[in-house]
Order: C-alpha cells, then sequence, then structure tokens
C-alpha cells in the first residue's frame, strides 16, 4: 500500500470533501429514518426538524418527571408505523420478500455449484460450447427480455403467483460464472485423493468442493439475496395481486394510494431498508469481493 | 462418442438443473424476443406483420421523446458517476483502513438500500412545500422550485437525485484496482522527483483505464435501462417529461400490450446499448497491460 505524505492542511481539505460526500450520501436514508419517528404534526412543516421531537425531547421530559408527555411523544414517534401495520399489508409483502429472497439465495447456491463445480472441474464432450451459451447471455441486458420472459411466465400459467418471481431469479448465471471462477482456483489433486478414497461424484461435491468454496458461496449468497429483495422491476410485471407482492412493489401501491402522507411511506421504506443496511454492515467484505470477482478481472 | 458421453453422464447431470432453469427463462425468451417484434398481438391471436413494429417505432414522437429523456440522463449521469467515483476513491485510497472502511461503507449504503427507497425519499425530499431541497435552496435566499410537477424540471430532478447518489460499485471498483498497482512504481517515481498529483496522472490514472472502461460500459447500460427512479418519482410525468425508454416499453407492453410493439422498442434498445458499449471498448481500449 502506498502512503502518500500529505501536509495537515491537505489531509484536512481531503477529510472536509470526503465528509461533505458522506453526508449527501448518507442524507436521503438519514430523512427516511427521522420521517418516519416524526409525530404526525412535525413531518411537514418548514423549517423541517432535522432531529425528531421524541429523540430531542424524550430525555429531558423524562428527567423533569413529566412521565406523561414523555410517553405521549412516544407514541407519536411510532404512530406511522402503526397505521403502516394496520391498514397495509405490509407483513404479508414483507414476509413474501423474505421468503422468495432466501429461496432464491437457497436455490441458486444450490443450482449454481452443482454446475460450477461441473464446468471447472469435469472432462465431458461440449462442455465449453455449454458453458460460454451461458455466459454470453450475461451480455443481453434483463430489461430488453421483458416481453418475451413475461410470455414465458404466461405460457407457464404462473402469472400472479410467487414462481413468476422467484424462477426468473433461478435462472440467472451471475452465479455460475463466479463460483466456476472460484472453483478453478481449487487444486484438482484433492478431488483425486477423495475419488481414490472411495468418494462418489456427489460425495465430492459435496463433501470436497462446497466446503472448499465457502467464501466464493458466501459471496454470491449475499448478493443473490441483496438483489432479490430489492428487484422491482420484474416482481412489478409478474404480480398483480397485492397478497404477493414483494415490499419494494407493495411499497409503490403504497405510494400510489397515499401519495402525501410522508410519515407512513417513510416508514415503509425504513422496514424494506433496514434488513440490506443490517447485512451490508455485518457482511461488507463480501459484497467488495462479488463486485471485485464480478467486474474487471472477469 | 455415445460411449464418452455416457462415461461423462455426470459432468451433465451436476449442469442439468440449472440449465433446463436457464433454457426455459433466459435462452426461450432471448429466441423469443426476435419473434415477438415481428408479430402484432392480438386478443384472437397474433399475426406476422413483417417490420411493420420497427417502422412504427422510428415515427413514434413519444418513442424518441423517451429516448431523447434517456440520453439526457445518460450525458450526464454517465460521466458524473465515473468521475466522482474516481476522485472519491483516489481521495479515500490513502487514508488509513479504518476511515477507508467508514468511507466506502458511506458511500456504498445507498446502492445496498435499493432504488426503490431511495426514489421514494427523493420523491420526498423534492415535495415542493416542504420538502428538503427547497428549504436548503431557501437558506440561500432562492425561491422554491416545482421540481417534480414542472416539466421544465422534473428530469432534472431525476439526474440532480442520480447525481447526488454515489456511485458505490464504482468506488469499491477504483479502490481494489488501486490496491493492485505495485508500490514500486511509485517509488520509483518518488526518487525521480515527481510529486503526488504528477504521480496520481501518470501511473495510477493509465493503470487505471481497465476499471474505467469497465465503469463506463456498465454506467451507460445502467442509464439506458434507467426505469425505477421514474416510476416512483415521476410515473414519467408531468406529461411525458421523465419517460424513458424502458419505461416506454413497460408502458406499452404491460399497460397497452402491445407486445410486438414494446418488443421491437426492446431490440432498439439492445441494439443501441450493444452499439455503444462497442463504440466505448474499440475506443477507450489502448494497450494497457499489466499484471495486477
Amino acid at each position: 500500500m502506498r502512503k502518500l505524505r500529505a501536509s495537515h492542511i491537505g489531509m484536512g481539505f481531503v477529510y472536509l470533501i470526503l465528509i461533505t460526500a458522506a453526508v449527501i450520501s448518507l442524507i436521503p436514508l438519514y430523512w427516511v429514518f427521522t420521517t418516519s419517528i416524526q409525530q404526525p404534526e412535525e413531518v411537514q412543516i418548514m423549517p423541517p426538524r432535522f432531529i425528531p421531537s421524541v429523540i430531542s425531547k424524550y430525555l429531558p421530559l423524562r428527567l423533569s418527571g413529566d412521565q406523561e408527555s414523555a410517553t405521549a411523544l412516544v407514541d407519536g414517534a411510532l404512530e406511522s408505523y402503526r397505521l403502516l401495520f394496520k391498514s397495509t399489508r405490509i407483513t404479508r409483502w414483507f414476509t413474501n420478500s423474505l421468503i422468495i429472497s432466501l429461496t432464491a439465495t437457497a436455490g441458486i447456491l444450490l443450482l449454481d455449484s452443482m454446475a460450477a463445480f461441473s464446468f471447472a472441474k469435469k472432462q465431458f464432450p461440449g462442455r465449453d460450447l455449454l458453458f460460454w451459451i451461458m455466459i454470453g447471455t450475461m451480455t443481453i441486458p434483463g430489461q430488453v427480455l421483458l416481453v418475451p420472459l413475461f410470455m414465458v411466465v404466461r405460457e407457464l400459467g404462473v402469472v400472479n403467483t410467487p414462481w413468476a418471481i422467484l424462477l426468473p431469479q433461478l435462472s440467472m448465471v451471475f452465479g455460475v460464472f463466479l463460483l466456476r471462477q472460484f472453483m478453478m482456483t481449487i487444486p484438482s489433486e484433492l478431488i483425486e485423493a477423495a475419488r481414490i478414497d472411495g468418494a462418489g461424484e456427489f460425495g465430492i461435491y459435496w463433501r470436497v468442493m462446497l466446503p472448499l468454496s465457502k467464501p466464493g458461496l458466501a459471496t454470491l449468497g449475499i448478493l443473490t439475496f441483496t438483489s432479490s429483495w430489492n428487484s422491482f422491476l420484474w416482481p412489478l410485471i409478474a404480480v398483480q395481486k397485492s397478497e404477493w407482492f414483494t415490499l419494494p412493489v407493495g411499497l409503490k401501491t403504497l405510494q400510489d394510494q397515499n401519495l402525501v402522507n410522508y410519515g407512513l411511506l417513510m416508514s415503509g421504506a425504513a422496514i424494506a431498508a433496514v434488513p440490506m443496511i443490517i447485512i451490508f454492515l455485518s457482511f461488507q467484505k463480501y459484497f467488495i469481493r462479488g463486485l471485485t470477482l464480478g467486474g474487471v478481472k472477469g | 462418442m455415445f460411449k464418452r458421453i455416457w462415461k461423462a453422464r455426470s459432468g451433465y447431470l451436476f449442469i442439468l438443473p440449472k440449465y433446463i432453469l436457464f433454457t426455459i427463462f433466459v435462452l426461450i425468451p432471448i429466441i423469443w424476443s426476435v419473434f415477438v417484434s415481428f408479430q402484432e398481438y392480438r386478443v384472437f391471436g397474433t399475426e406476422w406483420v413483417g417490420l411493420l413494429n420497427f417502422q412504427d417505432v422510428f415515427h413514434d414522437d413519444l418513442f424518441w421523446t423517451a429516448v431523447g429523456n434517456t440520453l439526457r440522463y445518460a450525458v450526464i449521469v454517465m460521466p458524473s458517476s465515473v468521475i466522482s467515483a474516481l476522485i472519491l476513491a483516489s481521495l479515500i485510497n490513502p487514508l488509513k483502513r479504518g476511515a477507508q472502511t467508514f468511507f466506502r461503507a458511506s458511500f456504498y449504503l445507498p446502492t445496498v438500500a435499493s432504488s426503490v427507497v431511495i426514489s421514494m425519499v427523493w420523491r420526498w425530499i423534492f415535495q415542493t412545500r416542504f420538502g428538503l431541497a427547497n428549504y436548503f435552496l431557501s437558506l440561500f435566499g432562492a425561491e422554491p422550485i416545482n421540481w417534480l410537477h414542472s416539466s421544465a424540471w422534473a428530469m432534472r430532478s431525476v439526474i440532480i437525485m442520480a447525481v447526488l447518489t454515489p456511485p458505490g460499485m464504482g468506488i469499491i471498483l477504483y479502490l481494489a484496482a488501486m490496491a493492485s498497482i505495485p508500490e514500486s512504481l511509485y517509488e520509483a517515481a518518488t526518487i525521480d522527483g515527481a510529486n503526488r498529483f504528477v504521480q496520481w496522472w501518470k501511473i495510477t490514472l493509465p493503470l487505471l483505464k481497465p476499471t474505467t472502461l469497465y465503469l463506463m460500459i456498465v454506467s451507460t447500460i445502467g442509464s439506458f435501462q434507467v426505469f425505477d427512479q421514474v416510476m416512483l418519482m415521476t410515473q414519467g410525468g408531468p406529461g411525458y417529461a421523465t419517460t424513458t425508454i424502458v419505461h416506454r416499453i413497460y408502458n406499452v407492453a404491460f399497460r397497452d400490450f402491445q407486445f410486438g410493439y414494446a418488443g421491437a422498442m426492446s431490440m432498439f434498445l439492445f441494439v443501441a446499448i450493444i452499439t455503444l458499449a462497442l463504440i466505448q471498448s474499440k475506443v477507450l481500449s489502448g494497450d494497457v497491460e499489466y499484471k495486477g
């Protein structure tokens, strides 16, 4: 790593730019959370309140012994969430998103690791052709195929079911590419050794390849979960029944119906954002590896 | 031959489940997409209409409005995202590990938080009377702007949002590329008396070229597919002021159910994207080669 000897002034200037940029970067998310816990009457005011009163006033009220006002403040802060859970199907949408994203992740990990194992370590006629057909389709942007994909899904009769969202996600080929790259680096001698020890093909896959591919699997798993959780356009097309909406699609209809209740909308947005923020902060290095593996080096 | 295939059967079995799904949901749609655009879909069956859909695309003012809006977006957002990623990564790179992690996370968080969430909150920020954007303007004594509901400002608002959302992926890729540049190059340059800016200009920048090219292509492709932001912030309006190509395709296909026509527009989009990507890689890919 290269260390720059910068003057203190220069360094201060660098930090000034970075911190300003970080503030601009984070303000929208900050605004989601603060708006969601503002008192209903303090959401739409000028000037806007940067610190919700439940945070700025709760402690002083408690300390001055005004228990009643303090409780009322907390009550008001939760009002948007209460309305969200009472008047919308947010719990249902959250569950849908969770089940679909988890299934997509588990399915992708299984299917892609099997295919990647075969492409990376096995010899069979047509292997390279089959692989390059798969990888070649990665250059076609998904948005271009919306219409024919919808027609396929309609032919299969799964429109308006979770399958319509799940199956196309399970068919994405990025993971095969990523895991194959990863498995190529695993020495073939290990496979030979296992074969001599009497392991079958499935045993080799399950007991040798999978454990050795853990970092690759973790990266792919996290990327798949995130992209599935956040996907919007295809679920919007594939499902028109509110009982099968995913969270992003549900939020869209919520917005169409409550154009001006920003407290309510932001509490919904917060619920969609929180799982992603937690996952990102806990697994940062896998995100970074996923981006760099899938990117330039490929 | 058959004997060889039979001997290697486990190889096929392992790829079979994935390949079945891939064939149904990727290959068939790709092949189908060619046919769709030559057909017209009616309630009772379809009709082969040859190039009619493509002719219609070329005479459709709305489609060209969408192309214009998309171009306006791409022309600003693509360079701005690549340049800001380069600048931010260059500033982060010399910092200590802890500070690096902090800033990288700050810049990547909006990307993981989903475009739906980010678009929803920007719609609120751009609200005319109580939104943050107009409050910010008022601090400088500027008149409030009718951001999302005036045809003059709506597209600009979508672009401003995209420019102010940091290019998380670009920053991470640049940082990874910078970390793999051999230290010895900088040491040699220091001995030769090159200052830091000269080093950045003569060493870092040229060696980042593959990353820059990759980001330009990915960002162009992304800009040409912009949809979520428009759908959630303006619904393509007011009028058609913010209708983009994908938004147009979405409406024609899934609101008007003109699949053939939407298919033809998709083809146009695909050709445009591929052409741009090829031009960019032709123009930019030089002879930069180094082992990272």
